[in-house]
């Protein structure tokens, strides 16, 4: 769809404002948003995901930069490819890239951590998961969240082992 | 693929039976699983979406709640038929392939039994989803919650321990519930008030759409409320948030009823009359005309300022004034110039039946 402000670009953003009594919908594309007022959050808002930080204020990047190349071994799919969709490939990428999506995941929801029903699929041990494999996998993620130099999030998890212990 | 055999088309909800169905129209429960170690929809194959829909067609043939499903292939049905199913809300836009010159994929299906359904391979493999009638957040959700049971026993859902409920998109994971109403607000739009309202929304978790959800247009002033976040808190806790706050925005909508009727009682009863006299003669109606000519009826209706028509034919005329049943209805297509003429003489004819 062509912006409906300049009518050449391909329109990114649509722009929603209640005038009067009435919603207005404006298809634009990213300067002519910017010309608006808009906070487009660069590259971030081509994406579904990308409207949707927008939307709640939030235009942060996505992924950073220099991990595009890192792949999920289950399905093949990048971040670079995460960040191009907004979706991700399968259930192994959450774990691939798990500290990156746990940051986005707070910043979507306030909170990574299900509080909701705990499911167990078919065939699992029908008893609570163990809260040992729970503190290696803590553990894991803390050695990776170090070697990628991200202290802020080792930080915290060495918190969580230190409750968890 | 027959919709007559669909009990209710599908849409009991229709029947206006539940709780402040004049301001609330609907309540709908979605809830969104992927089965455990196969891509997620937009990477799968066509092998691996055709995997999904067997597996979940033999699973769903042997619970309690989907055991007499009606299945719907949408990948083998034609434009007008998966437009109908779209209209009826019970599949999304994006699966039944209607968006420009799209086509469903492999494997894209609906199975409905009651008033649940599951969309599969939809943007995550599997979209549990059931309506009810006016305002009713506790059965909607424990009846979408008892299917999903089911069928997490015989089939594994992708879930991690820490986020839950894994989904193609992370706006979703955690519960991968989605609770919404779509309801009714000219009052608060007629007195300006709707602004207020909807910002507020934001300010508490909330978000509005419009009628068909996600990247729709507010017409008719009908909104979709629903939950913006999905994870870290319980699915009860998001249910019950939700219900406050709509609870809330309908006391102002009662309120903001009231003051019309202290304020401007002529004008809202010749708002109302005109509308349904339009509704009643018009000889060509658009649908966005139609929606709006429907929420000024509904409004004089719920004010007790019209005698009629009964709020299930004012439900049916939102959903079978659009083009794809119109279309059905008359043998035509969905892109036919004569559509607002067939539009205005069915609902002249609808409302002829009504007693007033």
């Amino acid at each position: 769809m062509l912006c409906d402000n300049c009518k050449e670009r391909e329109a990114i953003i649509n722009l929603t404002q209640v005038e009067h009594d009435s919603k207005v919908t404006l298809h634009l594309c990213e300067q002519c948003a910017q010309q608006k007022g808009v906070e487009t959050g660069g590259a971030v808002m081509k994406s579904p995901l990308g409207n949707f930080l927008g939307a709640l204020g939030k235009g942060a990047a996505l992924v950073p930069a220099g991990t595009d190349g890192v792949r999920c071994p289950a399905c093949g799919s990048s971040l670079r490819d995460f960040r191009d969709t907004g979706r991700l490939g399968c259930d192994g990428c959450y774990v691939a890239f798990d500290a990156h999506l746990r940051d986005l995941l707070r910043r979507l929801h306030g909170s990574s951590q299900h509080v909701g029903e705990r499911y167990e699929a078919p065939g699992e041990a029908g008893a609570e998961p163990d809260p040992r494999s729970r503190l290696l996998e803590l553990k894991a993620q803390l050695r990776r969240a170090v070697e990628g130099e991200d202290f802020e999030l080792a930080a915290e998890l060495r918190d969580r082992i230190r409750v968890l212990e | 693929m027959d919709l007559s055999l669909l009990p209710d088309g599908g849409m009991r909800w229709l029947d206006a039976a539940g709780p402040k169905s004049t301001i609330v129209l609907s309540t709908r429960i979605r809830l969104a699983r992927n089965v455990r170690g196969i891509p997620f929809s937009q990477r799968a194959k066509d092998s691996d979406r055709t995997a999904v829909v067997e597996r979940v067609s033999e699973a769903a043939a042997s619970t309690e709640h989907l055991a007499s499903a009606v299945a719907f292939h949408l990948d083998q049905m034609d434009r007008t038929e998966r437009q109908l199913l779209h209209e009826r809300h019970l599949v999304s836009k994006e699966l039944a392939g209607l968006e420009r010159e799209s086509r469903p994929r492999a494997g894209a299906a609906l199975l409905v039994q009651d008033q649940v359904g599951v969309m599969v391979n939809e943007e995550d493999h599997l979209r549990l989803h059931g309506m009810w009638s006016g305002f009713d957040l506790e059965d909607a959700y424990a009846a979408v919650e008892s299917v999903d049971a089911e069928l997490g026993r015989l089939v594994p859902f992708a879930f991690h321990p820490e986020f839950g409920y894994l989904t193609s998109c992370p706006t979703n994971a955690g519960t991968g519930l989605r609770a919404s109403v779509l309801i009714h607000l000219p009052g608060l739009v007629l007195t300006k008030e709707i602004n207020k309202v909807l910002q507020g929304l934001s300010q508490v978790g909330l978000t509005f759409r419009g009628l068909y959800g996600e990247g729709s247009e507010v017409v008719g002033n009908f909104f979709q409320l629903s939950n913006q976040t999905t994870l870290g808190k319980t699915e009860d806790e998001l249910i019950d948030h939700l219900g406050k706050i709509v609870r809330q925005v309908v006391e102002y909508e009662e309120q903001a009823r009231d003051v019309l009727l202290r304020t401007a009682p002529e004008e809202v009863e010749d708002k109302t009359w005109r509308a349904y006299g339009l509704l009643k003669h018009a000889r060509r109606l658009s649908f966005e005309e139609t929606m709006n000519l429907l929420s000024g009826v509904r409004l004089g209706v719920g004010l007790n300022l019209l005698p009629g028509p009964g709020v299930y034919t004012l439900n049916k005329l939102l959903i079978y004034t659009q083009p794809a049943h119109l279309a059905a209805m008359d043998g035509r297509s969905t892109g036919d110039r004569e559509l607002p003429t067939v539009r205005a003489a069915f609902v002249r004819r609808l409302l002829e039946a009504e007693p007033s």
